[in-house]
């Protein structure tokens, strides 16, 4: 059959125009599906302009509570237990003074606050490095400042290790499913080859409940907005001499550390 | 046409040989697919309804875990408000899989007869199944 140019024009632009019409009607049709749904926060949700954390230190009774702390975080997070120290993961964990807070050290410091270990933990930093560096923005900081992971996005290409000042990420170099003792049916776990880190409960937040750090710890860690002066974290560090960690790389970290030696009967006087 | 019968051999064999899965699954029917709702929480229910309709949920399950999950992890936002006002907490391993126990007979059935590896259950924890 010939066909002239003029008609095999019509019918081709007649059958794109189908084409594109007739995809864009099913789409309208599929989403229409699902048109009345919508999506909406938890009004039990805590709300804040920047969380923040204050510990202080003078309340761990010792070294146990601390633990005991990490070992809460850890088991509701299901944080694996690797004993490797190459492979372990870690979201929150002690350290001392000098991996702590290095640069800050004086050679009179008392024994108690110089050997005494840290709590440490992600410090959802202002100015997250880790952020910056993501390729997939698979780290970002939420408008509350918390420094979140999707762990959907996640490559594992570890740039955020390299980036964080504060050792706080960890990678899964190895399935973590087997060294988890007991799983938290609620929260999932990881896979190999992501990186995780502490991500201040946003879980318990949005249904309206502290991080579990704070809610475990007799009153050593407060946890709330630093923007509201009204609030007990800025009360605390009005009122108190606080410290962050490494404060000079500018990432300005959201957890503050008050650190003052127990006062001990029997003079452990060290600082001249 | 030179070396006719080398070429015309070679290319019965070729046609034999891609051809080959056709023939060889030929009148061998896999088993449709077969998933089940059946389980305990759902039995308890009065009306048999997911969170969206039957047909909606069948077509659009896969966009919607998508955007849930986008919309939980990334904005905060936990609920769903369902076409038919009812709201939901948006998760997977809380929400879907308290009702859908049976992972096996449920996802697993679809997913396997098409061939097609989500992979949400590298992270997320599946119910304890008994069978």
């Amino acid at each position: 059959m010939a066909m002239k140019r003029r008609e095999f024009l019509k019918i081709a632009g007649l059958s794109a125009a189908a084409g594109i019409g007739g995809f864009s009607a099913l789409s309208l049709v599929k989403n229409g599906l699902l048109e009345a749904s919508q999506y909406n926060r938890d009004p039990k949700e805590l709300k804040a302009s920047r969380w923040g954390l204050v510990i202080d230190m003078s309340k761990f009774q010792d070294k146990e509570a601390m633990r005991k702390i990490s070992a809460i975080c850890h088991k509701k997070h299901n944080v694996p237990e690797i004993s490797n120290p190459s492979h372990e993961i870690k979201w929150i964990w002690t350290e001392s003074f000098e991996h702590a807070f290095p640069g800050q050290e004086s050679p009179y410091m008392g024994d108690e606050i110089k050997h005494q270990p840290y709590l440490v933990l992600c410090n959802h930093c202002d100015n997250p490095p880790c952020v910056r560096v993501c390729p997939t923005k698979a780290t970002f900081k939420r408008a509350d400042g918390i420094v979140m992971m999707d762990m959907h996005r996640c490559i594992g290409c570890r740039f955020c290790m390299a980036a964080c000042p504060y050792g706080a990420r960890s990678f899964n170099f190895i399935n973590p499913r087997p060294f988890i003792k007991e799983q938290n049916p609620e929260f999932p776990t990881r896979m190999k080859g992501v990186v995780e880190k502490c991500t201040l409960c946003y879980e318990l937040l949005a249904i309206g409940k502290p991080p579990a750090c704070a809610e475990q710890s007799n009153g050593a860690i407060v946890f709330g907005d630093l923007k509201d002066p009204n609030s007990e974290v800025r009360k605390l560090i009005a009122t108190n001499f606080t410290i962050r960690r490494k404060p000079d790389l500018g990432t300005l970290p959201s957890v503050f550390y008050i650190v003052s030696g127990k006062e001990k009967t029997g003079g452990h006087e060290h600082a001249g | 046409m030179y070396d006719s019968g080398k070429i015309i051999a070679g290319i019965v064999i070729f046609l034999l040989f891609v051809t080959f899965p056709f023939y060889y699954n030929m009148g061998k029917a896999v088993a449709k697919p077969d998933p089940s709702v059946d389980t305990p929480v759902i039995k308890q229910m009065e009306k048999k309804q997911c969170i969206e309709s039957k047909q909606a949920m069948k077509t659009l399950h896969m966009q919607l875990l998508n955007d849930w999950r986008d919309a939980v992890v990334r904005d905060g936002q936990r609920l769903y408000v369902a076409t038919d006002g009812k709201s939901y907490n948006m998760s997977l391993q809380n929400t879907c899989m308290h009702c859908h126990s049976n992972k096996k007979k449920f996802c697993d059935e679809c997913h396997n007869y098409m061939a097609v590896k989500p992979y949400c259950w590298d992270c997320h924890i599946q119910p304890k199944e008994g069978a």
